[in-house]
């Protein structure tokens, strides 16, 4: 567990100095916030034509999407960038289980994108000033908590594939190439095949958030989901730092 | 506290050591010694736990390599050979980063101290990537012995130090090794004839010798070799030289006028040598003994092995 953490601590502290993470932060705040701000705009203007009022879902919505392209972001450098420094050596020759070297760095990224995510949080109390009886706490909380879900999962392939690689940016584009497929692409052969579609409906990375979580419905089933996900990205990133070690 | 046996390790279908076989006791300091691509790296990791071997055992402090990998790890200081290290941080949150993952009570005041003993102290608070590659060498070598390890692994560690700290860290090391174990490469004989108390020669994986530094140079300095140097051309001289009785081999210095002899005993021959060049006519400028690079020691230890397989096991 300590060494969980020590891992964990110096890469969330790596973060503030990095310029990649004040790109991904300022990219994230900024068009959740413009989007926000529009979604308010309007709904002021429509008010008389949908008597509903917005809710959360304004800015866990867009955030989730903008996970797409800050995971692999953060992710990309944690395990490649020590291959390639040879720092590696150092890790892999102190006191230290493979696993908590892979679940360390995941946590650093995940605790980043969770602080970006508190920051965010800026808006629905915004919204909850705006609106009469306040916001639906339900939809609020369900809609954050499917947000951490799917940066967990998407963190968790990241960490695994920059295991995989010496180069950060191959590791960016693979991972990025792979949540696109899984987020959009795989939808496809669920509308199109007659049977079997079942299966890539269910490994859709997107409805278990938009048909969901982000209404305000937790559901066990996307909660397993995600952690599956997420724990497939772990254990990918410990066999192949175990596999470099065979190298 | 270094058992090693049989070990051996290939890359793909290239076998980088072969059958290494070998030990070292707490309280000494054993020499690894080896041209490039001899293997000194690739055992000193097999004995870090950072890669397994492809057969044989090794223990360290009691412990398996590769059965209980943690538990060597964890008694175990390394420097590897390419000292990697973390440029964006400072040289205090780096060690602090690693007193941590070693999990040292009151890691402050343990990085001050080591830093103290490798004489970085005014440097705690610079980044890394600032420093010169011997301070940076100076660090590695603080991030290894930060947790007063049982076992020191250092791979080449004087490489890229000035003279003084050359000196410092061998005293450093001569130091640590009175009660604790430390294994370490190098490329330089008179180093490790300074601190070492047992050298073990190796060559494309396996071992070629292995005695005390003293014994190893009266078995293989079977003959001496000189260095001369006259004014002018050393030519003539050489092919004069060439003819003399006991001089297996004359050939050029690396410097003008200096000419190399190889000689065939251990006799002194000094004197004759002297007369044959003055009596040619030939200005001398300077006649002394040199000591056996680890190229000859090689060369040697390749051709003649049967001569001097007495120094093998
Ligand atoms: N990662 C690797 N993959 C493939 N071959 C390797 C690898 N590392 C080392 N080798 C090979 O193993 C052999 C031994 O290399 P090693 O690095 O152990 O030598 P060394 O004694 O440390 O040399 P040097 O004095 O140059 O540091 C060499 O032939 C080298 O090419
Ligand atoms: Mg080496």
């Amino acid at each position: 567990m300590r060494n969980i953490w020590t891992i964990a601590s110096r890469e969330y502290k790596h973060y503030f100095i990095s310029p990649i993470a004040y790109v991904v932060a300022f990219m994230f705040l900024a068009t959740v916030g413009i989007i926000f701000a529009l979604t308010i705009l309007n709904a002021n203007q429509s008010a008389l034509y949908y008597p509903s009022a917005p809710d959360a879902s304004s800015v866990t919505g867009p955030m989730a999407f903008l996970l797409l392209l800050a995971s692999p972001a953060l992710t990309m450098r944690l395990l490649a960038d020590e291959q390639r420094m040879g720092t590696m050596e150092l890790l892999l020759t102190a006191p230290l289980r493979d696993w908590e070297l892979v679940l360390g760095k995941w946590l650093g990224a995940f605790l980043f994108i969770a602080s970006l995510a508190g920051a965010s949080l800026i808006f629905p109390l915004i919204l909850n000033f705006l609106i009469d009886p306040g916001i639906d706490k339900g939809i609020l909380f369900a809609g954050y908590l499917g947000v951490l879900l799917v940066a967990a999962s998407m963190l968790g392939l990241g960490v695994g594939i920059s295991a995989m690689f010496s180069n950060q940016v191959a590791a960016f584009f693979v991972s990025l190439v792979i949540f696109v497929v899984m987020w959009w692409l795989i939808g496809v052969p669920a509308s199109l095949l007659p049977n079997g579609g079942e299966v890539f409906r269910y490994l859709d990375m997107a409805s278990h958030f938009y048909e969901t979580m982000i209404r305000g419905v937790i559901t066990l089933a996307d909660i397993v989901y995600y952690l599956s996900l997420t724990a497939l990205g772990l254990f990918t990133g410990t066999i192949a730092v175990e596999i470099r070690r065979w190298r | 506290m270094i058992r090693v046996e049989g070990l051996t390790k290939d890359y793909g279908s290239r076998r980088a050591i072969n059958a290494l076989t070998f030990e070292a006791q707490q309280g000494e300091v054993l020499g690894f010694l080896g041209p490039n691509g001899a293997g000194k790296t690739t055992t000193m990791r097999i004995l870090t736990g950072y890669m397994p071997a492809t057969s044989g055992t090794a223990t360290v402090a009691g412990y398996d390599v590769m059965d209980e990998s943690l538990e060597v790890r964890r008694r175990v200081g390394y420097l590897p050979e390419t000292v990697p290290l973390y440029t964006d941080m400072t040289v205090f949150d780096y060690l602090k980063f690693m007193a941590n993952l070693r999990h040292l009570p009151d890691p402050d005041d343990r990085v001050d101290e080591t830093l103290e003993l490798v004489g970085l102290l005014d440097r705690a608070e610079g980044y890394i990537g600032k420093l010169s590659k011997g301070m940076r060498q100076r660090v590695g070598l603080a991030q290894a012995l930060l947790h007063r390890p049982e076992v020191l692994i250092l791979d080449e560690p004087t490489i890229g130090l000035d003279p003084g700290q050359v000196v410092e860290v061998r005293n450093l090391i001569r130091d640590v090794g009175r009660e604790r174990t430390v294994l370490l490469s190098t490329h330089i004989l008179s180093e490790a004839q300074q601190i070492c108390d047992r050298v073990l020669i190796i060559n494309k994986g396996e071992i070629v010798a292995e005695d005390t530094p003293g014994n190893l140079q009266l078995g293989l300095e079977g003959a001496a070799r000189l260095l001369l140097r006259i004014k002018g051309d050393t030519a003539p001289l050489l092919e004069k030289l060439g003819k003399l009785d006991g001089i297996q081999s004359a050939k050029p210095g690396a410097a003008l006028g200096e000419i190399e002899l190889q000689l065939a005993t251990k006799e002194e021959m000094r004197p004759e040598i002297a007369r044959a060049v003055v009596s040619g006519g030939f200005d001398l400028l300077e006649l002394r003994q040199v000591g056996m690079s680890l190229e000859d020691i090689f060369l040697q230890l390749t051709r003649d092995n049967s001569a001097n397989g007495k120094s093998k096991e």
